[in-house]
Parts: C-alpha cells; sequence; structure tokens
C-alpha cells in the first residue's frame, strides 16, 4: 500500500463521513466534494483518467452545485434545535457496521481478490469513443434519452404550480 | 494484502458510510447524499475489479461506470427536485415530519 493510497482513502472515507454526520448543510456539501475528489484521484490512480475527470466534472462539478442549491433553497443552512440523526440512530448503525464487517469478511476470504495487477491497459478517449459510437451506441442512445427524461421530469417536479403563485 | 483487497475494503467503508448516513440522518438531502455515496462505492468497485481483471481492454467496468454516474446524475436531479417540491408542501426538509401522502 502506497503513500498515495493512503492519502487518497483518508480524504475519501473522511470526507464521506464528515458529510454525514456535521450539523451545517453547507460544511456537509463541503466535505462531500473532497470526498467525491478523493475517488477522482483513485479512479486516475486506477489508470481510468476519462473516468477521473468525468468524476470531477459531473459529481464535482454538477451535483455537488445541486447540492448546494437545494440545501440553500431549502433553507437546510439555518441551525436546527433538534438531533440531526432519526430516533433508531443506535440500530441503523448497528446495520451499518453489519453490513461492513459482512462484506469485509467476504473480501478477506475471497480468491478473487489475490489477482495480481496485469499490464498496464490502454483506456484513451478514443477507445472509449469508438466503443461508444459502435458496441455501445444503443445504451448511449437510451441514456441521452434518459438524460433528457430526467431534465424534463425535474423541471416539472420542480416548477411552482399556477395556484400557489397567485 | 494485495492492491485489489484493499480497493474493495475501501469501497465497502464507502458503502457502510453511505448506507449509515442514508437511514440516520433526518434530512432529506443528507439521505440523497447517502445514496450518492453507496453509488460512488459501486462504480470504485466495477472501476478496480477492471483494472485487476483478466481482460482489461474490454473496456466494460469503464462503460459500466460512465452509464452509472450518468444515472446517478439524472437520479440526483429528480431526487433533489422531489425534495424541493416537498418542501415546498410540508415547510420542511425533516424526513420525520413527511409521514402522509396528502398534503
Amino acid at each position: 500500500m502506497t503513500l498515495t493510497f493512503a492519502i487518497l482513502a483518508v480524504l475519501t472515507i473522511a470526507g464521506a463521513a464528515a458529510a454525514l454526520t456535521l450539523r451545517n448543510l453547507v460544511h456537509c456539501v463541503l466535505a462531500l466534494t473532497l470526498s467525491f475528489l478523493g475517488l477522482a484521484g483513485f479512479y486516475l490512480q486506477l489508470s481510468a483518467q476519462f473516468i477521473g475527470f468525468a468524476q470531477v466534472l459531473v459529481y464535482v462539478g454538477a451535483v455537488a452545485i445541486l447540492v448546494v442549491f437545494a440545501v440553500l433553497l431549502t433553507r437546510g443552512a439555518e441551525p436546527t434545535s433538534q438531533s440531526i440523526f432519526s430516533q433508531s440512530w443506535f440500530w441503523s448503525g448497528v446495520v451499518s457496521v453489519t453490513v461492513f464487517g459482512v462484506l469485509a469478511w467476504t473480501i478477506r476470504s475471497s480468491t478473487v481478490a489475490r489477482r495480481e495487477l496485469r499490464l498496464q491497459p490502454e483506456a484513451t478517449v478514443k477507445q472509449i469513443g469508438d466503443a461508444l459510437m459502435s458496441r455501445y451506441a444503443l445504451p448511449l442512445e437510451v441514456i441521452g434519452l434518459l438524460l433528457t427524461v430526467a431534465l424534463i421530469g425535474a423541471v416539472t417536479i420542480a416548477m411552482r404550480e399556477k395556484q400557489e403563485m397567485r | 494484502m494485495s492492491s485489489l483487497t484493499s480497493y474493495l475494503l475501501i469501497s465497502a467503508l464507502l458503502f457502510a458510510v453511505g448506507l449509515a448516513g442514508a437511514i440516520t440522518r433526518r434530512n432529506a438531502i443528507l439521505v440523497l447524499v447517502g445514496i450518492e455515496l453507496m453509488l460512488n462505492a459501486a462504480n470504485l468497485n466495477f472501476i478496480a475489479f477492471w483494472r485487476y481483471g483478466p481482460n482489461p481492454d474490454a473496456l466494460t467496468g469503464t462503460m459500466f461506470v460512465i452509464f452509472s454516474i450518468a444515472v446517478a446524475a439524472a437520479e440526483a436531479a429528480v431526487g433533489l427536485a422531489l425534495i424541493i417540491s416537498i418542501y415546498r408542501h410540508y415547510k420542511t426538509t425533516n424526513l420525520d415530519q413527511i409521514d402522509s401522502m396528502r398534503g
């Protein structure tokens, strides 16, 4: 395990943990951005450059901004007097720890995980573009349709109804 | 401990943190953030298995992650629009107070 891996792991996990435990929602989103950046670093380390930069563009750029806007529009930044966790937080925590325990135990005892690193794979943007335009052309069209539907749906849902405007 | 194991462990830890956030937080926005973190953990798994897999030139893992990121972005947009719409109705994003389907 290299030093880079350790730094990225700490950045990602600490960012995620801070995003879900901090009280101020704007601080939560900032910590979330840090976690997404750590993940982008992991992708770059795994020589998936395109995915790494897509992660920065989509998550650090778009999704984080979207969440900040949602926080501000719902006045989530104002401090609340009550607890930020639900009443069943203890059992929820037990469930999460159990899930991690089972996953970690499975990973440690699996033989698949003992694979050694192969040669450096080539995943250039040109190759990804070729694959998207030939073998994965239909999924690409479906994703385009899905994004259009999601865009229209999001605008329609969030649009103020006419009765409310009066 | 091989490197694939450590990537998978990080991914499992990220999934558990996201799950804990999604089921313990009261604010609906942070529940959505927890779901996004779980999706990201799955993406990290895809990339790690692609990198350490027997045939990394097939680009399958990369393609999966590209489509997964697109679906996650669509989910975030619609989810946040729903939260804003619910906020307009109830004047709160506290999930413990949003407990009826009629407004």
